[in-house]
């Protein structure tokens, strides 16, 4: 009833300002599928906790750009040693924690130490792997050592899981997060919303906005009628593409749709027979059509890939061609490895592209005579059987961490592929620091990996959402799974 | 009455003791580590270990079996693994919505229910019997998921009279109803519509008995009969149903929780077992466990309360 009155006294509020000058809105309420479990990025994988507290609450050395460059965080500026061993982190100025301490070298020095710690919990580990020792010179600069060169450094600093936290707040921040970022938490209704507002001591440009609220709606209908009925102001990731059309339509809305981290592949087991002979995975990769499979899973949303790596990057390499749809030559190949009535096992986890792209696959795939069981399985249930035990054939998955190319070098992944001439090509990487030839042995990686089979690569994971029309300043692409609201505002 | 309440109340210790030992054990077997879950695809094995250690899910099943029905004893459910807060708050707050609701639907259902369902079985076979239980019959057969998406179609995004969701929390009590409003009327409508039937079928059925025959026969209108012999023996069945519908609503909301994006406890539930959050599924199951057990145990009081055969242990 007091929402009827409320209403009504809006409405009579709209026509007594009949100029179209309304009072500017500073606030955004932004829907995501997922609720973080807790808002501590160093120590969950969760990407819901970045999409909330990514560059809004927390920051790091350095951050990713709107477009996946690596800009300067709370380092400002930063010097490589010629052997780039050293690098040394110059951090800016006048830069406090919400709860008003000062951020010093000295938290630096905890962060890190803390993440690369015996008894670490971090999940993103093997960013930290190569730091030798952390100092403090002074109150603003940081020396980080390595035991070995890595042009990637600064990449991994930038990650959610890298930020700076204070040694007084570190084991606290899963229930009331205290970073140095332009937003401080003000609320958690579990199950409903976080809550942001302006932290007015920001040592950078302040945020436009000055609160923020984060809706967790997973249900696809609800998070249309969220859209429609205006209680919600954006959904970066919208979760009901077929109605995207509709909000496409409407004047109050504009659809967005960018590029991700997110590389879905169809990966295989590369220890089992008959996967073991690059024959069988050859022919495998030539009987998926990847159009098809983006058409009907994901209703036209996403870019056919053919290696491991997100085809927005500079230095991505398109190999399409070498796993070009052709199930003639796939029934070939089949033939030439001596392969008949094969019939593999299908892992598919709860997401619309593995359960609705595996269908599609699995009928691809019978189309050359292989059958395939189809096993629906959970995400924990994903995590222990294939991801930790490598009990599977086949399973569909998307990989969302940016550059995760870095796993064909593990001989234990779950795929298991490790090819010695594919980790000298990533130790060689490592060693080297200028961006062209950066890029040339990136290619390389990418060209090693598809030329071996090693998984079918399917499409990269486009980025569909919705927001009001009015508002601008939210990031176009996904570089990393992030809402950053810092340049966030309402034109209108 | 007094060996009625405590024959009954033993049940009640016993179910939950029972319940314990189940819900434990069966979710022991399920496979999916939380730890694995919470550090996902790039995770080094001993980050997993120290994870691992520092949950608590490296101590032997009995040791863990028995420190969760202790500290439930005491009111400590445990810290749940991924919000990494303790559970009994974490139910309180789901509790705080999902109660509440609840109550409200079932009063509607009620409200709406029992005096169509007398309406019903007074005017038999005529007119409003039939309108009336057309529409039940309608009422029971909508899939409430479905009625639920209308009512949001209709009244948040053409109408705009209530939002299509959330929860605002009580400090605001006018917003916390108006939040359930349309939650509650989706889930009331079949319970409203079975409710009425029962109602009238039970009705009925006393309608026909000998003692209202008497009474009707000492001279009462066949209203008075009605409101003074059959109602109250009518009642019975009805209160058994409502019984179920109250365990129901307050478990099965699940569906509704997620149109209308409520914190609901079949939300928390169901992210709990997605995240292999355990310790946290295991309270909910024995919470729901725990008031269903205590419905059961109120209704039996209520029957003992309308028929007086029933405390002097004639069951």
């Amino acid at each position: 009833m007091r929402q009827i009155i409320r209403v009504a006294a809006l409405a009579v509020l709209a026509a007594l300002a009949a100029t179209p000058t309304l009072a500017q809105r500073t606030d955004i309420v932004v829907g995501l599928v997922l609720e973080p479990p807790h808002l501590d990025p160093t120590s969950h994988a969760a990407a819901a906790i970045d999409e909330v507290v990514y560059s809004n609450l927390f920051e790091g050395l350095t951050r990713f750009g709107p477009d996946g460059d690596i800009l300067p965080g709370l380092a400002r500026t930063w010097d490589i040693s010629e052997d780039g061993l050293v690098y040394t982190f110059h951090l800016a100025d006048g830069v406090t924690f919400h709860d008003g301490s000062a951020m010093t070298a000295d938290d630096v020095v905890f962060s890190l130490d803390r993440a690369r710690a015996e008894d670490s919990i971090n999940a993103q580990k093997f960013l930290f792997a190569d730091i030798e020792a952390v100092e403090a010179v002074d109150p603003l600069t940081v020396v980080v050592t390595l035991d070995q060169p890595n042009g990637n450094f600064p990449f991994n600093m930038a990650w959610g899981d890298a930020v700076i936290v204070a040694p007084d707040s570190a084991d606290t921040n899963a229930t009331n997060p205290i970073g140095t970022g332009p937003f401080r938490f003000v609320s958690w209704r579990q199950g409903d919303s976080v809550t942001l507002a302006r932290y007015e001591d920001y040592w950078g440009e302040p945020a436009l906005l000055d609160r923020a609220t984060f809706r967790f709606i997973a249900d696809p209908t609800a998070a249309f009628a969220a859209m429609m009925a205006e209680d919600v102001d954006a959904f970066p990731v919208f979760p009901a593409p077929e109605t995207l059309s509709i909000l496409e339509a409407d004047p109050r809305f504009k659809v967005v749709v960018g590029t991700t981290e997110g590389e879905v592949i169809l990966a295989m087991n590369n220890h089992r027979e008959p996967l073991d002979n690059i024959l069988v995975r050859e022919a495998i990769a030539h009987a998926i059509n990847r159009q098809d499979v983006i058409d009907g899973a994901m209703f036209g949303y996403g870019t056919p890939i053919g290696t491991h790596f997100a085809p927005h990057h500079p230095a991505y390499v398109d190999l399409t061609a070498l796993s070009a749809y052709d199930p003639e030559l796939s029934r070939d190949l089949l033939a030439e490895a001596g392969v008949s009535n094969l019939r593999l096992s299908l892992a598919l986890p709860p997401p619309v592209y593995a359960r609705r792209g595996g269908e599609i696959i699995a009928a691809q795939l019978r189309a050359v005579g292989i059958e395939t069981d189809i096993v629906n399985i959970e995400w924990a249930q994903w995590l222990e059987q294939v991801f930790g035990n490598g009990d599977f054939d086949l399973t569909v998955i998307a990989h969302t961490e940016p550059m995760d190319i870095e796993i064909y070098g593990r001989e234990d992944y779950y795929f298991g592929y490790g090819a010695p001439e594919f980790q000298k090509l990533w130790d060689e990487l490592n060693r080297t620091s200028d961006t062209d030839a950066r890029n040339a042995l990136l290619g390389d990686l990418q060209r090693n990996i598809s030329e071996n089979y090693v998984n079918a690569y399917i499409f990269q994971l486009a980025k569909a959402g919705v927001e009001r029309v009015e508002l601008e300043g939210l990031w176009l692409n996904a570089p990393t799974q992030a809402t950053d609201l810092t340049k966030v505002y309402w034109a209108r | 009455m007094l060996s009625f309440v405590l024959r009954r109340a033993f049940t009640l210790v016993a179910t939950l003791m029972a319940a314990s030992v189940v819900i434990f054990f069966t979710l022991e077997v399920l496979p999916g580590d939380p730890a694995a879950f919470m550090l996902g695809l790039n995770v080094a094995p001993e980050a997993l270990a120290a994870l691992r250690e520092q949950l608590g899910l490296d101590a032997p099943v009995l040791l863990r079996f028995w420190q969760w029905v202790t500290g439930m004893l005491q009111g400590d459910f445990g810290i749940s693994y991924t919000y990494r807060v303790p559970v009994a708050g974490l139910i309180a707050d789901r509790l705080l919505v999902s109660l509440p609701l609840a109550i409200y639907a079932l009063a509607l259902a009620v409200l709406v229910g029992i005096p169509v369902g007398v309406l019903a079985a007074i005017k038999r076979n005529g007119p409003v019997d039939t309108a009336a239980m057309g529409l039940a019959q309608i009422g029971i057969a909508l899939p409430n998921f479905w009625f639920a998406m209308l009512l949001v179609l209709l009244f948040s995004v053409t109408l705009r009279w209530f939002s299509s969701g959330g929860f605002p929390g009580w400090d605001d009590p006018g917003a916390a109803i108006a939040a359930l409003t349309l939650p509650a009327v989706a889930l009331a409508l079949p319970q409203a519509a079975i409710l009425a039937r029962v109602m009238r079928s039970s009705l009925l059925d006393t309608l026909d008995e000998d003692y209202v025959r008497t009474a009707r026969a000492k001279g009462l209108s066949r209203r008075q009969a009605l409101w003074h012999h059959a109602l109250r023996n009518a009642l019975i069945p009805v209160l058994t149903i409502m019984g179920l519908q109250f365990s129901f609503l307050l478990a099965g909301g699940i569906i509704i929780e997620n149109v209308f994006y409520l914190p609901g406890l079949g939300r928390l539930a169901f992210q709990a077992i997605t995240a292999r959050d355990l310790i946290v599924v295991r309270s909910v199951v024995m919470i729901l466990v725990f008031a269903v057990v205590l419905v059961t145990f109120l209704v039996d009081l209520g029957y003992a309360a309308i028929d007086p055969r029933l405390r002097r242990g004639r069951t």
